[in-house]
């Protein structure tokens, strides 16, 4: 009996599997499962310029699917990682990157959050050493509060 | 008052820093082409009106040109059109089409309904050529200088205010330090 319970499941596995199959806009197959994850990595961080918050890999979109196209077919001459990046970016620009590179252009949008956040560290030590201070100076404030 | 003095002083920094943003966005939006300033990528495209003959890049070399995209599926096309036509008549810029994964018999009858703006238009069925000049979406217009570099990208129809207020000075701006 504990033999089949497990089949079941099994099917119900399988056939989530191919729904999902079913779903993806893209079906393309690369020869090689090195050259799949490095299709499928490129497709993904790489955006959809007529629909903007997709990538490569989710749009439906012609020209979504003619630079797949170009993708694989750079992949599959050879090209590097950062080739296929470079020629994208020749055209299009940073803004076709999700991860943009560092660059003079990008440098706010990296180091603005770290910045923000060291201010942030700055004021908060601020007011805890001030309010230490008064502490210090007043070991019993409450007795001391001068509202009824 | 002293309390209040770093957090308003903050403040009117940020809204500082984001008017100038909003004011130097013109074109709300739009992302700036990464070609500006770069030469223009070359093509070679069968003749849409003429298909035995090739519309190269390499013969435009050496005067000023605007390179159009466009297809007779794109809604945005048509409201440019009356532009582009009016364009042609004003002689100053000869225009370039970019047929965008067309049918080919369906952009010569859409030519010969409003009428052909252009002095030659390319044939793009692939979209490679379209890719090459980081095209995302029609209509778009570029403007090539006669040393075949991309000085302005328009994403959208072309209306007379662009025409007026970023391709002529341009263009006579240019043609009247060369002379």
């Amino acid at each position: 009996m504990r033999r089949f319970g497990t089949l079941p499941l099994v099917g119900a596995l399988a056939a989530l599997g191919l729904a999902r199959l079913a779903c993806a806009v893209d079906t393309t197959q690369m020869p090689t499962p090195e050259l799949q994850a490095r299709y499928s990595a490129l497709t993904h961080e790489l955006r959809c310029m007529q629909c903007q918050n997709q990538s490569l890999a989710d749009s439906q979109v012609g020209l979504a699917a003619d630079l797949r196209a170009e993708v694989r077919d750079m992949l599959l001459a050879g090209k590097s990682d950062d080739d296929v990046r470079a020629f994208m970016v020749a055209r299009y620009g940073d803004f076709i990157l999700f991860r943009p590179r560092f660059a003079p252009r990008t440098a706010w949008l990296w180091l603005a959050p770290g910045l923000l956040l060291l201010i942030g560290v700055g004021v908060f030590a601020r007011v805890v050493r001030k309010r230490t201070a008064l502490l210090g100076a007043d070991p019993d404030p409450v007795d001391e509060d001068p509202r009824p | 008052m002293n309390r209040f003095l770093v957090p308003i002083v903050a403040f009117a920094l940020l809204v500082v820093v984001l008017a100038i943003g909003i004011r130097h966005a013109p074109e709300k939006g739009t992302i700036p082409s990464a070609l500006l300033g770069k030469p223009a990528p070359g093509f070679a495209l069968p003749n849409l009106t003429d298909p035995a003959h090739t519309v190269r890049s390499s013969d435009l070399k050496g005067r000023w040109y605007l390179f159009n995209v466009w297809g007779t599926w794109c809604f945005e096309c048509r409201a440019e059109h009356q532009t582009l036509l009016e364009v042609r008549q004003a002689g100053v810029v000869p225009l370039i089409g970019l047929d965008w994964k067309d049918d080919d018999t369906e952009a010569r009858s859409w030519l010969e309904q409003l009428g052909n703006p252009y002095e030659a238009v390319a044939v793009d069925h692939g979209g490679r050529t379209a890719i090459d000049w980081g095209v995302y979406g029609a209509p778009e217009t570029f403007l090539v200088s006669p040393q075949g570099l991309v000085v302005y990208k328009l994403v959208g129809p072309l209306t007379h205010e662009v025409w007026a207020r970023e391709i002529l000075p341009r263009v006579s701006r240019q043609s009247a330090a060369g002379t």
